[in-house]
């Protein structure tokens, strides 16, 4: 009985204790990312292109059928009231102000935030952060600022690319396939989404990018150095990203509203 | 040397591609204002009832967007809406008794303001009032009257 209470105990303070180095080292990225962007922009550039360049590919694919699928949804449903012409309403809606930022965010994390955790994890495990704080370079200024500053740019980027090739996949659908009014498809989208209606997505897509770099880095920092840590830290960048992008995408819908 | 210069066109391309699809949906998806006027008269309308006519609502005349609601008021006095709407001013020549009414483009679309041109000689200008106005008409007032109405024949045929 009293061993567990103790356990309990720990596994709170641990808890706490872990999350408030997270938050202490989201601090530190903070304090020296702006003399990263001025001083080593290049480094910044480079990561803009791993994390964001690299994840073209998986998210236009995914964006394209994510529109098309939301079309073919919104048509199915709409035919019902004779309102076909909402059908682009619809997969707009949907499109910029949840699944472009949500979707993009977990893509994000599967494609670019493994990577980061693996890259840095390996980097521990095979002693290069050591050796760099030897040669007095500082390895969160020069290994870790670069890489969560790449992810935070390259996010939002990669989310509107997403909204934009969706919205042409359900043009495929909606225009193409069913026929809908090419005309009224558009205008029943420009009359009907506004300009707040983009600046949520803007706004979540930049708190999913730093939450997703964040975590993809911590967890890479924070990696146990044998090989089943960095897996490990690899699985949970991508679990607790998912979960930390649901939660925040709830909280600020629930704010815009 | 090579290898950064792909990495430089790569991350290139890549901005370049969301900052334009950025553009795209901030200027193509949104807005949809097809009222654009270089300069613009005011003009003011009292209704009795303005359903639910709201701020950048269209006022069109033969279907053409000509105007944008400004703001959407109460008289506490006279108790009734006020709405001014700004015209572009290059359509200057539209009759002082023309008739404007609240419209709803389709069954359930917003509201709009619609003129219907009069033929007095004297033209709208800018702090001019429309006299002739048309309240909304609110769907549930025209069922419940729908409603009444059939109820009542009933009666009278039986």
């Amino acid at each position: 009985m009293r061993r567990s209470v103790q356990d309990i105990y720990e596994n709170a303070t641990d808890f706490l204790r872990t999350f408030g180095a997270f938050q202490l080292f989201f601090l530190r990225l903070l304090r020296f990312s702006p003399g990263i962007l001025v001083s080593r922009f290049d480094l910044v550039v480079k990561q803009v292109y791993n994390t964001g360049a690299l994840s073209l590919v998986i998210v236009m694919v995914c964006g394209l059928f994510v529109g098309a699928v939301l079309a073919l949804q919104a048509y199915s449903n709409m035919s019902m009231f004779n309102a076909e012409d909402w059908t682009g309403v619809a997969a707009a809606f949907a499109l910029v102000k949840e699944l472009g930022p949500v979707m993009t965010a977990i893509l994000f994390a599967g494609r670019a935030g493994t990577a980061l955790t693996s890259e840095i994890g390996l980097m521990k495990a095979t002693d290069q952060l050591s050796a760099m704080e030897m040669m007095a370079v500082n390895p969160v200024r020069r290994v870790l600022v670069p890489r969560f500053l790449g992810g935070v740019i390259a996010m939002p980027l990669l989310a509107a690319i997403f909204s934009g090739i969706g919205l042409f996949g359900a043009h495929l659908i909606g225009v193409e396939l069913f026929q809908v009014d090419v005309g009224s498809f558009w205008q029943q989208i420009q009359l009907t989404l506004d300009i707040d209606d983009i600046n949520e997505g803007i706004i979540k897509s930049v708190v999913f990018g730093v939450a997703a770099s964040l975590i993809a880095v911590w967890e890479g920092y924070n990696t146990v150095p044998t090989a089943e840590g960095v897996g490990r830290a690899t699985t949970r960048t991508v679990v607790i990203t998912a979960i930390a992008v649901l939660v925040f995408d709830f909280m600020i819908t629930a704010a815009m509203i | 040397m090579r290898q950064t210069r792909s990495v430089e066109i790569g991350t290139g391309l890549f901005v370049l591609l969301g900052m334009s699809s950025l553009f795209f949906l901030t200027t193509q998806t949104t807005g949809g204002d097809d009222f654009k006027a270089e300069s613009v008269y005011t003009v003011e309308a009292r209704f009795e009832n303005v359903g639910s006519l709201r701020q950048r609502a269209p006022v069109t005349m033969s279907g053409v967007t000509i105007g944008r609601v400004t703001d959407v008021a109460f008289d506490p006095v006279a108790l009734e809406a006020v709405v001014h709407f700004v015209v572009d001013a290059q359509f200057d020549r539209i009759p002082d008794d023309t008739d404007a009414s609240i419209l709803t483009s389709g069954i359930l679309g917003s509201q709009y303001i619609g003129l219907q041109a009069g033929g007095s000689d004297m033209y709208l200008e800018d702090g001019s009032e429309i006299l002739f106005t048309q309240s909304a008409i609110v769907l549930e007032n025209l069922i419940g009257k729908f409603l009444v109405s059939s109820g009542g024949s009933d009666k009278e045929s039986d």
